[in-house]
């Protein structure tokens, strides 16, 4: 900057302090003169309006040092006050972390937040990737927003969990920005189609995973393939117990193959359906297993059960729905077969233990349920049976009276024209 | 054996006189004759509520916790509950129909006409009990299309100039129908709607009794009649026979619903709509626009449909004519128009 | 009009058709009142109380037991004391189980834990779980909601 644009720059702003100031009193220099300026230099001030560190009585100066009491420019953003004006990327963690590492001063605002983001960046690819000078990585403010930071449950935050993988694909998803890294940048659209996503955003279940709860978010680096199960397994315990415990476990660490991701995928999770079991063409199974191994036989087997389980609950209910139809009352025999269902849902769970002993015990109770739904039915529309016999009954009692009434009405008028 | 021990009793209870005037008392015999069966028919519909209401009765508990669940109790599992209760709901409808019926029949035959206007205006009454009797035992089952019509039915009264908002509280037993609206409405139900209409009941046929079934007066003094009794008493229970087998064929073949169980945070569900008899006065609420002129337009179309009642009710008095059965062709024309009024608005009101 | 005797045996036709008719349609009404009032097996309407089956539940066991259309956990803590649940997970709706290692209860889908006071000790569920009063009646546990 020549000096004469400096000259300029201080005039302007000495005019516009003086505007400035008559209009406000008690507010800091740093807010004063900005919030008079236009452009990218009025930004932060409208921004910090928002921020929580200004909610909690923090400012400027806090993070970009000087002096807020001074109303010249030369004093109040000179290096000997501590100015740092704008601060550089590599910095920023550090800059965070003096405060946010300081375990005294933050439970002073909220006693249970965390203060060991700075060492969990460390550890994370973006933060090792920036102590060695890569400016492209994400740091603090990428994520968090720079002057109007908010806390991570105000959903206009970045981080929010419905905001977050929007947030990550800023970079992860932008194939020019993350040239030369060599991973994909398809991770956001195809966590988009995810059951997860839609969990999130649609039902608004929180308990839902974004790219956060698998990958870690200061800390975030991709799970290995040994672990993967356990990330996965953090909310679906059963499942990973399951398969911790299945011959699969061993076979898929011996060939590096990443547990639960080899069927359900990692990013792009979608609903299961059964045509993933079992040894038609498109099934999973037949990806590794041959003809004649017995994996393939317990694919086959566990396929048809859980088909046959299915079909037969199947025809229970129509049973039953056609005794309702009738107009029976089968209510209660509907509720107890939705305990068939569960039977069948709890089939499936197990079949992740890979033995087929293990899941036929919930496809037996299964099909015990649906045959007492079905014999429920049965015995619904015999009782219809019954009442339309009845009705018949009572209908020919009627009807022979009425006929008899007839025939007494004829005879005494006829006996009356008579007489 | 039986008729020693009939006539004994009617000697001590002094029944010869009332033997005597049935013996003697006559019904007219002629082409119009057969609107004369459905009075008949109606109170014996009446009657058969009044028995399957008295066995509802002894397993109905009238709370919201238990309503929805006793109604289940007595259609699975009570013997013949399914009957009981289907029959009953069955008949309400069935009653109304022939209420109205009767009434329009009695309206194009002009048996209004002097001296009957009485017995006119206590039938005229005892429609507006049917309606009554409609309107709160549909709430009973305590399912959700009860409560949600109950909820609308009720909101319409509050919609009566003046006494709107008290009507509603009065009916609702509170701000909003909830158990209090339940135990209020079971209370109208089985014994204050009951009581009026047993006192309005005798005094209606009590005038019928006195004044005679009307004739068309062209029959002429010399008129062709047949003795009420034994005749017309057989050919009414010919009448009885067939409701009695109507009934039962639409119980056995089309049970009454037992619905879901009423709860009052859900929404409502969609194509919320009353009971038949009401859908044309409901559908025509619908209809006018919220604001006319000045007027509140709910309020409005309330107000005409009770000035078209009282209007309905004074039939007799304005049918000047009728005395001397000339034809009052406007009043003719205005009875078709609203039996049509009638049926197509209610159909519309089925198809929301 | 034809005109003919009233024959004898017309006479006892009608007479044997009414007679008969009305016997029939008599019985056949007054049979299914009379089965009617014959109070059922199951003498109860109420689905607020249920019985939850004999109370020799052994201390820190648990069993699950039908209330209404919903299944429901009867949990004897290790003191003895009887607790009645709702067993409907408040997450997904799965059926939940008692942990008898942590002494709490535990829904194996996705994971979520709930304490001896029905409250949400870990996991993805976002309420309690609905808990009723227990009892115990005689040799049996009685449970009662709302």
């Amino acid at each position: 900057m020549t000096l004469a644009m400096t000259a300029i720059r201080l005039a302007l702003l000495g005019g516009a302090l003086a505007a400035g100031l008559a209009a406000q009193t008690g507010k800091d220099s740093c807010v004063a003169c900005h919030g008079a300026l236009e452009g990218s230099l009025a930004e932060p001030t409208a921004a910090f309006q928002h921020d929580v560190h200004k909610v909690r009585g923090f400012s400027c100066v806090d993070c970009h040092g000087g002096d807020p009491t001074a109303l010249d420019p030369e004093t109040s953003m000179s290096r000997a006050r501590g100015f740092k004006g704008k601060i550089d990327r590599r910095a920023i963690p550090e800059l965070c972390a003096r405060c946010h590492s300081d375990a005294t001063l933050i439970h002073r605002f909220n006693p249970r937040q965390r203060v060991d983001q700075l060492a969990q960046y460390r550890t994370s690819v973006h933060g090792r990737r920036l102590a060695a000078g890569d400016t492209r990585v994400a740091n603090c403010v990428d994520c968090h927003g720079v002057h109007d930071i908010r806390e991570v449950r105000d959903p206009l935050s970045p981080v929010h969990p419905l905001r977050l993988p929007e947030t990550c694909a800023r970079c992860h998803s932008d194939s020019d920005h993350m040239k030369g890294y060599g991973i994909a940048t398809d991770q956001f659209e195809k966590y988009r189609r995810s059951v997860h996503w839609e969990a999130l955003s649609r039902r608004g279940d929180f308990s839902a995973p974004s790219c956060a709860t698998c990958h870690g978010n200061h800390g975030a680096a991709p799970p290995g393939v040994a672990t993967v199960a356990h990330v996965c397994g953090s909310c679906h315990a059963v499942f990973e117990n399951l398969f911790t415990k299945s011959p699969h476990k061993k076979a898929f660490d011996e060939l590096g193959m990443p547990g639960c991701v080899v069927c359900h995928g990692n990013h792009e999770v979608a609903k299961p359906t059964m045509a993933l079991v079992g040894v038609q063409p498109g099934s999973l199974c037949l990806n590794c297993h041959v003809e004649g191994d017995k994996g393939r036989q317990a694919a086959e087997f566990m396929r048809s059960r859980i088909d046959e389980l299915a079909t037969v609950l199947d025809g229970s209910e129509e049973i039953l729905k056609r005794a309702e139809r009738s107009g029976m009352e089968v209510s209660p025999a509907l509720v107890e077969l939705s305990g068939g269902r569960e039977s069948l849902i709890r089939a499936k769970v197990e079949l992740h233990g890979f033995d087929p002993v293990l899941m036929d015990g919930s496809v037996k109770k299964g099909l015990e349920i649906a045959a007492a739904a079905r014999r429920a039915g049965e015995k619904a529309l015999q009782e219809r049976d019954f009442r339309r016999k009845g009705l018949l009954l009572s209908l020919t009692a009627i009807g022979v009276t009425m006929a008899g009434l007839w025939l007494a009405v004829r005879e005494l008028e006829r006996r009356s024209k008579k007489g | 054996m039986f008729r020693r021990v009939l006539g004994w009793v009617s000697n001590r209870a002094g029944l010869d006189g009332a033997r005597d005037f049935l013996k003697h008392k006559t019904v007219p015999a002629h082409s119009g004759a057969l609107w004369y069966y459905f009075g008949g028919v109606t109170l014996f519909l009446f009657v058969i509520q009044v028995l399957t209401g008295m066995l509802l009765l002894l397993y109905y508990r009238p709370t919201p916790t238990e309503a929805f669940e006793s109604v289940q109790f007595i259609v699975t599992q009570v013997e013949f509950g399914w009957l009981i209760r289907s029959v009953h709901s069955w008949a309400a409808n069935l009653m109304v129909l022939t209420a109205l019926i009767h009434m329009f029949s009695v309206f194009f035959l002009k048996a209004y006409r002097k001296p009957r206007e009485l017995t006119w205006l206590s039938g005229i009454a005892l429609l507006f009990l049917t309606l009554a009797f409609g309107f709160s035992g549909y709430l009973l089952p305590w399912n959700t299309l009860a409560y949600f019509a109950t909820k609308v039915g009720t909101d319409m009264g509050g919609a009566v100039p003046v006494v709107g908002s008290f009507l509603r509280r009065f009916l609702r037993g509170g701000e909003e129908v909830t158990g209090a609206t339940l135990t209020r409405f079971f209370g109208f139900h089985v014994a204050v709607l009951p009581g009026l209409t047993t006192l309005l009941l005798l005094a209606h046929l009590a005038l019928v009794q006195k004044w005679g079934i009307s004739s068309p007066k062209r029959q002429g003094e010399s008129a062709p009649a047949m003795p009420f009794y034994p005749n017309f008493v057989l050919r009414e229970l010919i009448g009885w026979y067939g409701a009695l087998a109507v009934l039962g064929t639409l119980a056995a073949l089309f049970p009454w619903e037992l619905g879901t169980k009423a709860d009052p945070f859900a929404p409502a569900p969609a194509g919320i709509r009353p009971e038949w008899y009401f859908l044309a006065m409901f559908f025509t609420l619908k209809l006018i626009p919220s604001k006319v002129l000045v007027f509140d337009g709910e309020v409005l179309g309330v107000l005409v449909f009770g000035l078209a009642a009282v209007g309905w009710m004074l039939m007799p008095f304005w049918d000047n004519r009728s005395e001397n059965e000339r034809r009052h062709r406007m009043l003719t024309g205005l009875g078709i128009f609203v039996i049509a009024y009638l049926a197509v608005f209610s159909v519309l009101g089925y198809w929301g | 009009m034809e005109e003919h005797e009233t024959t004898d045996g017309r006479r006892r036709l009608i007479r044997a058709l009414l007679g008969s008719g009305f016997a029939a349609s008599i019985a056949s009404f007054l049979y299914p009142a009379v089965r009617f009032m014959a109070p059922p097996q199951a003498a109860e309407s109420a689905v607020n109380q249920v019985s939850a089956g004999k109370a020799d539940l052994k201390p820190n066991t648990a069993r699950i037991f039908r209330f209404g259309a919903k299944p429901a956990l009867l949990v004897r803590t290790a003191t003895g004391e009887f607790r009645a649940f709702s067993a409907v997970c408040t997450h997904l709706n799965c059926t939940v189980q008692y942990d008898n290692e942590k002494r709490q209860i535990w829904c194996a889908c996705h994971n979520g834990q709930f304490d001896l006071n029905g409250k949400v000790a870990g996991g993805p569920p976002p309420r309690p779980l609905e808990q009723y009063t227990a009892h115990v009646q005689g040799d049996e546990v009685v449970v009662i909601r709302g």
